[in-house]
């Protein structure tokens, strides 16, 4: 008989992962965060062009109608938080096409949270205190101060010794093919962020989150990366930075490697939002993508009005997977997509 | 050939990359959270037996290679070339270059069936059984009653490897061994 019907993850690990969770829920409840559950499908998906969506064919009141699988629960939560709801989380099966891998599933638990009226430097250290509750602490070094901030800038300085905003096209392209084992000329016609994108994965990412600077392996360290350029902001709003650079009012958490949240400084603005769409589903129809719907609704909750305030989401599948030291995404889920 | 974008890769599938046939040993996605996806994509070359690491844009593809993999029975040598014989009852027979056993030149017996990989109907890589069975040719004396106590000699066999086998062995006696690792694992 064939054992492919077994789960991926073992029972104890499963029992390990409700604890963990009910951990997650005391947290907020502490805090006075809302759980809430949205729609898992929605009559508009993420345009995101890094994001492949998947999406279903229905049969509803409207007819036979494309539903998109969402990617994360950001638009149907930030609809409530223009409803009134004041700050909410939710652990949110999501889903993205062609993601798998040692730290991919095509289909994962994304926790995501919104605090209406905090700042973005709050909310991050927020996220990290919930981090440091759910991993144990022998994963942890002891140190409990302040949280590490290293801007994107000064990390490619550090690694590269490159300014990613000034650094001609050229040199960027022939760098990154050089440090990220790929032939002479592979990145020729590719832009500043692919070769961006690709320096910080490959060379930058695997240093992050450690006790020790520089040293792969041992005991973690919460590290939080701030200021990315601004063409990298998705949802956030922007800023300017110190060297006079317009900068992502975004931060990225990691530990021991792994990049585990990603929090904004909400876009509120409706018209910002919806050119942000058009200009995504116009880079897809020429990178020969899918389109896809956009979410009208959610443009239409903006012009009705976001709180001003900040949101993360952060993968709770990794979370748990550094919490329990195992090596694979699978071992931490009961049905990994390969085995569902 | 078909082409194989980096989301079909996975171990074993043959591909063309730099002009050589190559096998994906392991296939990694890279992705920052909020930009383009990568795949770290290791790959032996089947000519060199060497691993290459590359990295690939998500979505890329290369060429699959021509390439098949057949079982066939060691024939002979006459010093320069290796002859194997299919077993499909079509008895056609290659020779095979010295550079495509390799290491694996030591596990040779005649009559048993090895893996041929062929690559536009060239013989590339032989990859022997993973255990076989081989007749000690030359060994110390082996050590009455002593089945238990720990303890190795080297042992040769018929087919030139040398391999560490328990003190009661005896020359004459036939083995198995495991090609993988080299190692004596019981007698046949």
């Amino acid at each position: 008989m064939s054992d492919a019907w077994r789960p991926t993850a073992d029972m104890t690990t499963l029992r390990d992962r409700a604890r963990l969770i009910a951990r997650v829920r005391a947290f907020f409840a502490e805090r006075g965060v809302l759980e809430v559950e949205t729609p898992i499908l929605g009559q508009g998906g993420s345009t995101d062009i890094h994001l492949a969506s998947l999406s279903a064919l229905a049969r509803t009141a409207a007819g036979r109608q494309r539903l998109w699988l969402r990617t994360s629960p950001e638009f149907h939560m930030k609809r409530l938080l223009a409803a009134g709801s004041g700050p909410i989380y939710q652990l949110a099966k999501s889903f993205r096409d062609g993601e798998v891998g040692r730290r991919h599933n095509v289909e994962f638990t994304m926790l995501e949270w919104y605090r209406p009226g905090m700042s973005l430097a709050s909310l991050m250290e927020e996220t990290a205190a919930l981090i440091r509750e759910v991993l144990s602490p022998s994963t942890l070094s002891d140190e409990q101060g302040p949280l590490r901030c290293r801007p994107y800038r000064e990390l490619f300085h550090e690694h590269l010794e490159i300014d990613p905003f000034s650094v001609s096209l050229d040199r960027l392209r022939r760098l990154a093919a050089e440090r990220g084992f790929m032939p002479k000329g592979a990145l020729d016609d590719e832009p500043r962020e692919t070769c961006l994108d690709l320096l910080m994965s490959l060379v930058i990412e695997p240093t992050l989150g450690w006790a020790k600077e520089d040293s792969k392996g041992g005991q973690g360290s919460l590290c939080a990366v701030v200021d990315y350029p601004a063409s990298q902001a998705a949802l956030a709003r922007r800023h300017v930075d110190a060297y006079g650079d317009e900068v992502a009012s975004r931060f990225e958490l990691y530990f021991q490697g792994v990049e585990l949240a990603n929090g904004y400084d909400e876009l509120t603005d409706a018209a910002e939002q919806q050119a942000r769409f058009d200009e995504d589903n116009a880079q897809r129809r020429r990178l020969g993508f899918d389109e896809v719907d956009v979410d009208t609704r959610l443009v239409a909750a903006l012009a009705q009005g976001l709180p001003d305030g900040s949101g993360v989401a952060l993968g709770l599948d990794r979370l748990i997977q550094l919490a329990l030291a195992k090596p694979r995404l699978s071992d931490v889920l009961s049905f990994d997509t390969s085995g569902c | 050939m078909a082409n194989y974008s980096t989301n079909e890769f996975k171990g074993g599938l043959k591909v063309m990359l730099d002009g050589d046939p190559c096998s994906i040993v392991s296939n990694e996605l890279v992705k920052p959270g909020k930009g383009q996806a990568f795949n770290r994509v290791k790959l032996r070359n089947l000519m060199t037996g060497r691993v290459w690491e590359r990295t690939f844009k998500s979505g890329e593809s290369l060429e699959g290679a021509d390439v098949l993999e057949l079982e066939m029975e060691y024939l002979y040598t006459d010093g320069d070339m290796w002859y194997f014989m299919r077993t499909d009852g079509s008895f056609e027979q290659y020779a095979v270059e010295k550079r495509a056993l390799g290491d694996d030149e030591k596990w040779l017996k005649e009559q048993v069936p090895y893996t041929v990989t062929l690559w536009n109907d060239n013989a590339i890589q032989v990859t022997p059984p993973n255990f076989i069975e081989l007749e000690v040719t030359e060994t110390d004396p082996g050590l009455k009653g002593d089945t238990a106590q720990g303890g190795s000699k080297p042992a040769t066999l018929s087919s030139g490897a040398v391999v560490r086998v328990p003190l009661f062995i005896n020359e004459g006696e036939v083995l198995k061994v495991d090609t993988r690792t080299g190692e004596y694992v019981s007698r046949a």
